[in-house]
């Protein structure tokens, strides 16, 4: 038989119970013992039937202010619980940011195709798209169609490599994709062309940490019935500081190609000292990257086009020497090597 | 070419410091590749430009100055020194003790009148150390010799840094010098700068030091002063004492000869010696040193015979000179000692008893100038070797050597360029004389280099110089003229230079300038060989008219012209594309060398097995550099296995890949096919060990190496059918190897790589690391890559997932339980995936069990369980069909 003496003592065990709750695994035994389906709390208030029907009233609303009060007070403690375990996380929830990241291995491209993927891309902005051709070439090809006869000293700017069948070589320039664009995309010396040509080069030459007998080239050939030395110079120099900083001087000296004329050698303002002077540049402040020059009429000629109608500048520069200066790479035989400790530095 | 300022200023005015000069001829296209400074400080870069210091010894002005040598005496403790009373422009005599040899001559002489011009060094001065090596300096201190102080020294060439000569102490010639009081600074008196310029094939013209003075005049506008070509000729008519015969014009368009007679063979004036130094020739006697200085002086090499030994050679008749081609198996034997097999096109100098020289290249060791106190070695320009010992010398048996020689006939001819090159290459020599022709020298110059050496010689060998010189000049050069409009420079150039401008540089290299209207006719000097005709030749004038104008005073400009029609380049994309979708797998590209052995190669195949490479010929060098290299690779593997062997030392894990061309020749067919293949290599462990301790201890197999395949196939978005099939091949481990197939197309080989070439390759045995490679053909790999695909909707519709497990034959291949899986599961079944293969208990043996994911899934609807169900059924009904699956308990 339920009594009002024994709710409101049930009710202030409850709450001194409540109070000193700290858990939420308590709490959670604290409702369920005074609220719960079974609560101590919810049975007083299903057994109201039992009261004597005057006193009926008053226990029930008292029943219910207790279970009211209650609630409240458990909701404000398991928010206090709630709020006291999420500090105390957050306080012991401490790692050592410095221990290393789990490891994601990489790939990368080689330094040399980066370049080529530079050269490409600021090329083909200037409207010159990559052609192609062969490693394996013809000495008329490489030479002779190149205003380079047989036997000219001029050949001896080139050290080859002869194959056992005649007149077979390995190119030493990218040079003869010259005429071999000219005669492909020239429509028998009728259409203007603007390609690059890069591709692998071979010289006979002792393999040292400045010279290498592979190496890559890329050429450029501009031909049209309106292309000038003032275009040539503005164009590379375009080139140049898109390459090697927009704050770069371009200077151009006279040099000497057979299939060009006039011929130039550019070179950029040092990127390492700023044109000061250091080892890379040799203290001259200079660095070459291409030589240049308008198309030989004699080229021109053998590419199907009438010199006296159309001209063209043409340019050749190393990618491997120019990921060289960028980067100051002490030896060009890394590149060939692929030690993957050099490799992953890119 | 070194070009000593000194020298160059006998031919120009120059008012540009050294170091402005310097970069003014570079930028005209001669390019200076270094300054030595003699005596005088490095001057200040040029505006805007840097240069490479220089730590060069510097004549201190107070110090080192001219001293005059007025008496010699002898040295009252010591034979071997000498004391010298030197006149330094103070009010004293000083005392200095030298061991100089060539003061011993003038000991005990009493005064000298005139006196002995040398440079002289004050106690305090800083020299180099005479007496050691690698150019050490010493600063001159007080000390007794042999009891007599001495503060002070009288220095020679190398004491200075003029050069390595420390034979006696540098005496200057009173004539050239006397102007120079004692005491002047000896800056002032030897101080230089010598340029060493990079001569490229077509400025041949200016491998002299008259070439580049007139070169420096055009750039400054300064006049260019040539020197005399008079000759004091009081000998005894030429005529009638030598003939010439010319029997191919073509190949020897010019040849003149003079005598001179009566010379007495000395070592040549001091300031001819020191000129040949600074230009980097070493001095040998007054005749051989003639021709040298006048050969570098105008650009005609100069051969001297003796005149007397083509006499006896003529059996005492006035001899011929005959140039002409070799009889077959002719022999010559060079000054240098070498002894030459003559091929067909190898021209000669020659008289009635034999070959005299290689024409063009270098002369014979009979007929030389004969020197009975040296050996003229270097009578064209060939160093000495380091070797001294008489035994091993060339032609240093006393029993040949003759008499010095009295009387010398001198040669100037002119030879066709292609041809002395060619010489040269196939008897492997090089000279001077060779430089020069092989790049082309002007026949105007034969007659002019032989009048001055002519008089040269007599100046300084006191000989007389026979009235008139043989001429033979069957192939007179033509004289280049070219029409060059105005409106044609500025088409070619894009900008007007204006046209006095014009004039002007082309005079200034002494070409010959008419304006008839807007066109110049231009005749070219006879200097020059450079010069084409027509279109080239106009080519030719723009190239000067540039060149000289200054190229960085030529505009920038953007390109006018149209822009011609825009291609894409699909061979080159498609690489690209499989360069990216490789790195993406987390490959590392590499690029190797191209050139192989067959030797190499041949370690892909296990000895004494059959090769499944390519059959074909390799593209082999005629000239290989190295040993290693040979010829053009067949294959990527090998270079791929030599990089992860290399690699192996240091890293455990590699995951490979390069892209490039291999070479096989065609049958018929000159050139090779150069197709473009890709390799891969993988090996070592799957995962990087990190602190967390190792998630996959595993190393990677071939189901690694398949699924970079495979994900570079789907990057590529290969169209058609993709089939890996079993396969042999002898580079690979039977049975874990496989073909890749794209509809019929055969694209490469996949798998481990065989145990024995593993070890081959320096890998070792260690077979629980297998070597994972493989070899595609790219255009096979890429011939249809869909460049446009329809993207799949989102699903919409929940999947329902269930896993089947089938017991199968342990030879049944996966592929083919996939396949009856997805056929039977038509379309409700979206997807199978494997995720369990098991073998041993309690599947029974020599059975296997295969374990799959699946998604089902309807795209419009909601698939009921009743539906699933059933399909599953159909999906185990199938497989036990047609594979004999039962389901796994």
């Amino acid at each position: 038989m339920p009594s009002l003496e024994q709710l409101e003592s049930t009710y202030t065990q409850a709450a001194a119970e409540l109070s000193k709750i700290t858990s939420g695994d308590a709490l959670e035994a604290w409702e369920r013992r005074y609220l719960g389906k079974k609560g101590e709390i919810t049975l007083a208030l299903r057994s109201v039937g039992q009261i004597a029907p005057e006193e009926r009233a008053a226990f029930g609303k008292r029943a219910n202010e207790i279970k009211n009060a209650l609630g409240a007070a458990y909701s404000e403690r398991e928010e206090a619980i709630r709020q006291h375990e999420l500090a105390q996380t957050l306080e012991e929830g401490e790692i050592d940011v410095t221990l290393p990241g789990r490891t994601i291995p990489t790939g990368g491209l080689h330094p040399t195709t980066q370049t080529l993927r530079k050269i490409y891309n600021i090329w083909a902005e200037m409207g010159f798209q990559v052609y192609r051709s062969r490693d394996v070439e013809d000495d008329e090809t490489n030479f002779t169609l190149l205003n380079i006869p047989p036997h000219h000293p001029a050949r001896d700017m080139w050290d080859t490599f002869h194959t056992t069948t005649p007149g077979v070589i390995l190119r030493t320039h990218t040079s003869p994709g010259q005429v071999r664009a000219m005669h492909e995309y020239g429509e028998n010396g009728t259409q203007p062309i603007r390609v690059i040509l890069p591709g692998m080069c071979y010289r006979y030459e002792q393999i040292s940490a400045r010279s290498e007998i592979q190496f890559n080239q890329v050429e450029g050939l501009a031909v049209g019935r309106n292309i000038r030395l003032t275009d040539l110079k503005g164009t590379i120099s375009a080139f140049a500081r898109r390459m090697f900083g927009p704050d770069k001087r371009v200077r151009f000296r006279g040099s000497y190609f057979p299939f060009t004329e006039p011929s130039m050698e550019v070179d950029v303002e040092c990127v390492l000292c700023g044109g000061h002077g250091c080892p890379m540049c040799k203290y001259t402040g200079w660095l070459e990257i291409a030589g240049c020059g308008m198309v030989h009429p004699v080229v021109l000629e053998n590419g199907g086009y009438d010199p006296r109608e159309w001209s063209g500048f043409a340019f050749g520069m190393g990618p491997e020497r120019m990921t060289i200066l960028l980067h100051g790479i002490p030896d060009i035989r890394y590149f060939w090597a692929n030690d993957l400790r050099f490799l992953e530095q890119f | 070419m070194k070009v000593p300022i000194s020298w160059l200023r006998d031919y120009v005015d120059i008012h540009l410091s050294v170091e402005e000069l310097a970069e003014r001829l570079t930028l005209a296209g001669l390019e200076v590749g270094s300054i030595r400074y003699i005596g005088i400080p490095q001057g200040e870069p040029p505006e805007g430009m840097v240069i490479p210091p220089s730590d060069h010894l510097v004549w201190d002005r107070e110090k080192l100055v001219l001293g005059a040598i007025r008496e010699v005496r002898a040295h009252p403790n010591a034979d071997r020194l000498v004391l010298a009373l030197v006149d330094y422009g103070g009010s004293e005599l000083e005392q200095c003790v030298t061991g100089a040899p060539n003061l011993f001559e003038y000991k005990d002489q009493g005064p000298l009148d005139p006196p002995l011009l040398a440079p002289f060094a004050h106690e305090g001065a800083e020299v180099i150390d005479g007496h050691a090596e690698g150019g050490a300096r010493m600063i001159l201190e007080e000390r007794k010799l042999r009891g007599i102080p001495n503060r002070s020294m009288v220095c020679s060439e190398k004491e200075l840094g003029i050069s390595d000569d420390h034979e006696g102490i540098l005496l200057l010639d009173w004539d050239t010098f006397h102007p120079f009081a004692p005491g002047t600074p000896l800056q002032d008196v030897l101080g230089d700068a010598v340029l060493d310029i990079d001569i490229l094939p077509n400025v041949a013209r200016a491998y002299s030091i008259v070439g580049v003075a007139r070169e420096v005049a055009a750039l400054t506008g300064e006049k260019l002063r040539l020197p005399s070509f008079e000759v004091q000729m009081d000998g005894d008519p030429i005529e009638g004492r030598a003939a010439i015969e010319i029997r191919e014009p073509e190949l020897n368009p010019r040849f003149c000869a003079a005598l001179i007679q009566d010379i007495e063979i000395r070592p040549s004036p001091q300031w001819m010696q020191h000129r040949l130094r600074l230009a980097g020739m070493r001095p040998i006697n007054n005749v051989v040193d003639a021709t040298n200085y006048v050969m570098l002086e105008l650009g005609q090499p100069l051969h001297a015979f003796d005149y007397d030994i083509l006499v006896e050679r003529a059996g005492g008749n006035p001899p011929t000179i005959i140039t002409r081609l070799p009889q077959p198996g002719e022999k010559l034997t060079t000054l240098d000692g070498v002894e030459h097999d003559l091929e067909a096109f190898n021209l000669l100098v020659a008289d009635t008893a034999g070959g005299l020289s290689i024409a063009g290249v270098m002369g014979g060791l009979e007929s030389e100038v004969q020197d009975a106190f040296a050996e003229p070695l270097e009578a064209m320009g060939i160093p000495l070797a380091d070797n001294d010992d008489p035994e091993t010398l060339p032609h240093g048996k006393a029993s040949v050597r003759r008499p010095s020689t009295e009387n010398v006939l001198l040669e100037a001819a002119n030879w066709e360029f292609i041809n002395v090159r060619r010489t040269m290459q196939s008897q492997k020599m090089n000279s001077e004389a060779g430089i020069r022709f092989s790049r082309g020298v002007h026949p105007s110059l034969a007659l002019t280099g032989l009048l001055r050496c002519a008089e040269v010689m007599r100046q300084i060998s006191g000989g007389r110089v026979a009235q008139g010189v043989l001429d033979v000049y069957p192939l007179p050069a033509e004289t280049v003229r070219v029409e060059l409009p105005y409106h044609e420079i500025d088409r070619l150039l894009g900008f007007t230079i204006p046209r006095a401008e014009i004039v002007r540089i082309l005079r200034a290299l002494e070409f010959e300038v008419e304006e008839v209207g807007d066109v110049l006719h231009v005749t070219a000097p006879d200097t020059r060989v450079d010069i084409g005709t027509g279109l080239t030749g106009q080519a030719d004038l723009v190239e000067e008219i540039a060149r000289i104008y200054g190229y960085d005073r030529i505009p920038n400009t953007v390109i006018a012209d149209m822009l011609p029609p825009q291609r894409n380049n699909t061979s080159l994309e498609r690489e690209e594309r499989a360069r990216d979708a490789l790195v993406k797998a987390g490959l590392r590209e590499i690029v190797t060398y191209r050139l192989t052995t067959p030797e190499r190669e041949a370690l892909l195949t296990p000895a004494g097995q059959k090769s499944d490479w390519p059959d074909a010929p390799y593209v082999t060098l005629a000239n290989p550099i190295s040993a290693d290299k040979s010829v053009m690779r067949h294959t990527l593997l090998a270079g791929l296995l030599e990089v992860a062997a290399a690699n192996a030392r240091h890293t455990t894990r590699q995951r490979l890949f390069e892209i490039g061309n291999i070479y096989l020749p065609q049958n018929g067919q000159p050139l090779p096919d150069e197709p473009v293949h890709l390799g891969i290599l993988l090996t070592g462990p799957r995962d990087v060990p990190g602190w967390q301790g190792q998630p996959d201890t595993g190393v990677m197999d071939f189901f690694d190496l398949k699924g970079v395949i495979e994900a570079l196939l789907g990057d590529l978005r290969i169209e058609g059918k993709v089939r890996f099939e079993p396969t042999e091949h002898s580079s690979f481990h039977p049975g874990r190897v496989a073909q890749l197939k794209i509809g019929r197309r055969t694209v490469g080989v996949l798998g481990e790589v065989h145990p024995l070439v593993r070890q081959a390759y320096g890998f070792g045995l260690d077979l629980a690391r297998p070597i994972l490679a493989a070899e595609l053909d790219l255009a096979a790999l890429t011939a249809d890559i869909q460049t446009l695909r329809d993207i799949a909707a989102v699903p919409a519709q929940p999947g329902i997932y269930q896993d089947i497990a089938l017991v199968v034959d342990a030879d049944v291949p996966a592929a083919e339980v996939h396949r009856v899986i997805l056929e039977a599961g038509g379309d409700q079944l979206e997807s199978a995936t494997l995720f369990d293969v098991y073998q041993g208990d309690p599947i029974p043996a020599g059975k296997k069990s295969l374990a799959y994911a699946l998604i089902y899934r309807a795209p419009d609807r909601t698939l009921t369980d009743k539906e699933v169900a059933k399909t599953h059924e159909k999906i185990a009904r199938a497989a036990q069909k047609r594979l004999g699956a039962t389901l796994r308990a």
